[in-house]
């Protein structure tokens, strides 16, 4: 008998851990290992010195330091690591993450106050994850009268689709998850998308003010889609192709935006009316319309949002980058591999190596990350800035500056594109 | 009579049009206030308004016939605790001229600069609401912050941050603290620095002037037909300050300027307390210079004191909102028989249905927080 646990019996304890280990055994072999067969038989394993990759070989392998990189490296060269972690769903995530803490950070300091400050020591950089924590132990409350299948659906659809977003952006050379010839086009139908999952769960919810939420978020996204596609139309003249890959390998030598300013800004215009920013946040503009389409949106629901919001950010920052700014190109600034590594290393009577596998990442690439990372964490700041300076816009205004001005000047940029095209300056893949 | 016209407002069975859509911004509504607007909106348009107020109804009035004239001094200033010393000041000057109670000099100067302290704090407060309500935050976050030098200042005069309860019958309830005159002289002149440091961010910004102007315009004949005053009447291009016009206590001594704009929108409304906090810092400062530097700043009253036989009095100061009166029957008790605030708040809500219709919906919180409105005042 403890004080700590006055209950506590060791055969009731043991019984209990039986009992658990009864049941854990139970679903694993029930559920877990077909649940993992067919994962298996869906995934493509790598072939690695010409055997394929079965779990167990990887296992046996493992043991072997020298040939544990080989398996690092061949893992990465897959799609589910490119579509889970790097150019794909994990990067864009750190990316928002990182986003967040940066913008309560720096809107704190332009109003003068302090910001996440004691959640995790170093200034509050763990008040995301105590945040999400919350939101993830938060109940759910679904209205009474909402349409429930579809408005559980539109969080999970609105992540789902800022993730397919985030697979068409080129991050370094040959890094991009999906590398389509028609990369342009599918951003233009991935954009198309957001409109009607935001009117979907704004009229699930069955409440006036998602409903008025949702209707303002149609108005928005549909009338500044136009612009947004037109003032991309210069650089495909320029350029000849929609691959955004080769858009990016084509400023090599410059970046779009000195030919092409207007449409450079016309497009990150357009971009904050698309992500919904101050001071184009009429969507949830909490004085007028409670939260707008997300007042209804509970618990983690509403974090699914938050996080759809933020990769789409990362997205539409990454598109600027490499449409404008010269995507992954830039000054070498990494140092190269060192050959002794490849060769082994002589440390008096020991020799380390040689390692086989390395370098896990070539130089380029590595380049390429930084500068497209660096552009990126650039046009974020800028897309965040407005939010410490401006009031919120109406609806009407809001409206005539698509609709009159972004489309004139989106006009205005094509003639330029198509000016320096006949004029025989630049020409498809640039003056090089 | 039918069962429509005896249901609250909103519960109403009327009949509409389908293209109408009836909403209920508050009392649980970020930019509502601790009131009900019920609002029929025509697509964008706003067709139909009924602001519902009395959430917050707490019987301040019938509570102060209950208790003498000294002890009332603490409850009546609840209802605007950030204004507290001029919701008090009526009070008191009423309650002074009833019981034939003499105040010092030096007291009418304290009362003069606390209450113009008041004023600041309470437009700050009024102003970052107005912010967050267009969406600044900044605005919201810069004016809370800066009110805080005020609010610090009248900490050392009172001892309380909001609810002073400084105002007494007979002067004040404590001499200033040592040294008051420099540290008040330096931060009045600091938080004047600030405030015009708002021009840059909001009143010059190109987007909340194209926002606010020509919204909600109430003309000058509109403006003194409803009865609106204070900020919302100077708006509208009347030149009328309690301060200049009826002078209480020592204001006739000092020069005061009357910030006045003629365009009646919005943002005029917006802008006029904003003037007003810059005079109010020129006033404490020339009352800072032409206060007797020393001398008693409270009269010595009786433990109850009461009128000689029945006796009424009606008194009003220019607050933070504008005319704020208050009328007391005594019938020679220790408690008054009746006291009336005549509050600014409830008149300037009376202007609002008739400037929100035909507005968009984009507009009524800048509308609605444009008329200097407290909803705690008005229900009292």
């Amino acid at each position: 008998m403890s004080a700590l646990a006055p209950k506590f019996k060791l055969s009731e304890f043991i019984k209990s851990l039986l009992d658990n280990a009864f049941w854990m055994v139970l679903l694993v072999s029930l559920i877990g290992l077909p649940i993992i067969q067919i994962i298996l038989f869906y995934i493509e394993m790598p072939v690695i010195d010409g055997e394929l990759l079965t779990p167990f070989l990887a296992m046996t392998w493992l043991a072997d330091p020298t040939r544990t990189l080989p398996i690092v490296k061949a893992f990465m060269a897959t799609d589910m690591f490119r579509v889970m972690a790097f150019p794909g769903f994990g990067f864009a995530a750190l990316i928002a993450a990182a986003t967040i803490f940066v913008e309560r950070k720096m809107l704190a300091k332009l109003q003068l106050r302090v910001g996440p400050f004691y959640c995790g020591k170093i200034e509050g950089i763990l008040q995301l994850m105590g945040d999400g924590l919350k939101l993830i132990s938060k109940e759910i409350i679904i209205p009474a009268k909402a349409d429930k299948p579809i408005f559980w659906a539109a969080p999970v659809i609105f992540v789902a689709t800022a993730a397919a977003f985030v697979a068409l952006i080129p991050v370094a050379p040959g890094w991009v998850v999906a590398d389509v010839d028609l990369g342009l086009l599918g951003v233009f139908a991935v954009i198309g998308f957001f409109p009607i999952i935001t009117i979907l769960s704004a009229w699930s919810a069955n409440s006036k003010f998602p409903f008025i939420g949702g209707i303002r978020a149609l108005f928005q996204m549909v009338s500044f889609e136009i612009p947004l596609i037109l003032s991309l139309l210069g650089v495909v003249i320029l350029t000849g192709t929609l691959n955004l890959s080769e858009i990016a390998a084509s400023q090599s030598s410059f970046p779009w935006i000195i030919f092409l300013p207007v449409g450079a800004i016309v497009f990150f215009i357009t971009m904050l009316a698309e992500l919904e920013r101050i001071p184009f946040d009429l969507p949830e503009a909490e004085s007028e319309i409670v939260a707008g389409w997300l007042t209804e949106f509970s618990g983690m629901m509403y974090g699914l949002v938050q996080l759809g919001t933020y990769l789409k950010l990362y997205a539409f920052a990454g598109l600027f980058v490499v449409l404008f700014l010269g995507g992954w190109n830039g000054p070498m600034v990494v140092p190269p591999f060192p050959e002794e590594l490849l060769t082994g290393v002589e440390m008096g009577p020991l020799t380390v190596g040689p390692f086989p596998g390395l370098p896990l990442f070539d130089q380029e690439m590595l380049n390429g990350t930084l500068w497209f990372v660096l552009k990126t964490v650039g046009v974020i700041f800028f897309i965040l800035l407005p939010r410490g300076v401006f009031p919120r816009i109406r609806i009407d205004m809001l409206l005539s500056l698509g609709w009159t001005k972004l489309i004139g000047l989106a006009f205005v940029n094509i003639f330029i594109a198509l000016g320096l095209l006949y004029a025989g300056v630049l020409g498809p893949g640039g003056l090089q | 009579m039918t069962m429509t016209d005896i249901m609250p407002p909103g519960l109403a069975l009327k009949k509409v049009d389908e293209r109408i859509m009836t909403l209920n911004v508050g009392p649980q509504h970020p930019g509502s206030g601790h009131m009900r607007i019920v609002v029929q909106i025509d697509g964008d348009y706003i067709v139909a308004c009924d602001p519902d107020p009395g959430y917050v109804h707490r019987g301040e009035e019938k509570m102060a016939e209950y208790r003498n004239y000294i002890t009332n001094v603490p409850h009546l200033e609840r209802p605007v605790i950030h204004d507290s010393c001029n919701v008090l000041y009526p009070y008191v000057l009423g309650a002074e001229e009833i019981l034939g109670i003499e105040v010092p000099e030096r007291a009418k100067y304290v009362r003069v600069i606390c209450s113009e302290l008041n004023r600041c704090i309470y437009t700050m407060y009024w102003l970052a609401i107005y912010g967050i309500f267009l969406g600044h935050s900044t605005m919201f976050m810069w004016p809370a912050g800066d009110r805080e030098l005020l609010i610090d200042l009248m900490e050392k005069v009172s001892g309380a941050r909001v609810t002073h309860a400084h105002f007494i019958p007979g002067g004040v309830r404590n001499d200033l603290p040592a040294n008051f005159e420099d540290v008040c002289l330096r931060q009045v002149n600091y938080f004047e620095k600030r405030i015009k440091e708002y021009a840059a961010v909001f009143y010059d910004n190109p987007i909340l002037i194209s926002r606010t102007q020509d919204t909600g315009v109430l003309s000058r004949e509109n403006a003194i037909r409803y009865g609106t005053t204070g900020s919302v009447l100077r708006a509208s291009g009347v030149d009328y300050d309690l301060r200049v016009k009826a002078p209480y206590d020592v204001y006739d001594e000092l020069d005061v300027h009357t910030n006045v704009m003629k365009e009646g929108d919005s943002y005029a409304r917006s802008k006029v307390p904003w003037l007003d906090m810059m005079e109010s810092c020129n006033i404490i400062r020339q009352a800072l210079q032409k206060m007797p530097k020393s001398g008693s700043v409270r009269t010595k009253l009786k433990p109850n004191p009461k009128t000689k036989g029945p006796a009424t009095v009606y008194k009003r100061v220019e607050s933070g909102r504008g005319s704020l009166g208050c009328y007391i029957v005594s019938d020679g008790k220790t408690e008054p028989y009746r006291v009336k605030m005549s509050v600014p708040s409830f008149r300037n809500l009376l202007a609002m249905p008739n400037l929100l219709i035909g507005e968009k919906l984009g507009n009524m919180p800048s509308v609605y927080w444009s008329l200097n409105y407290w909803p705690v005042e008005a229900d009292r």
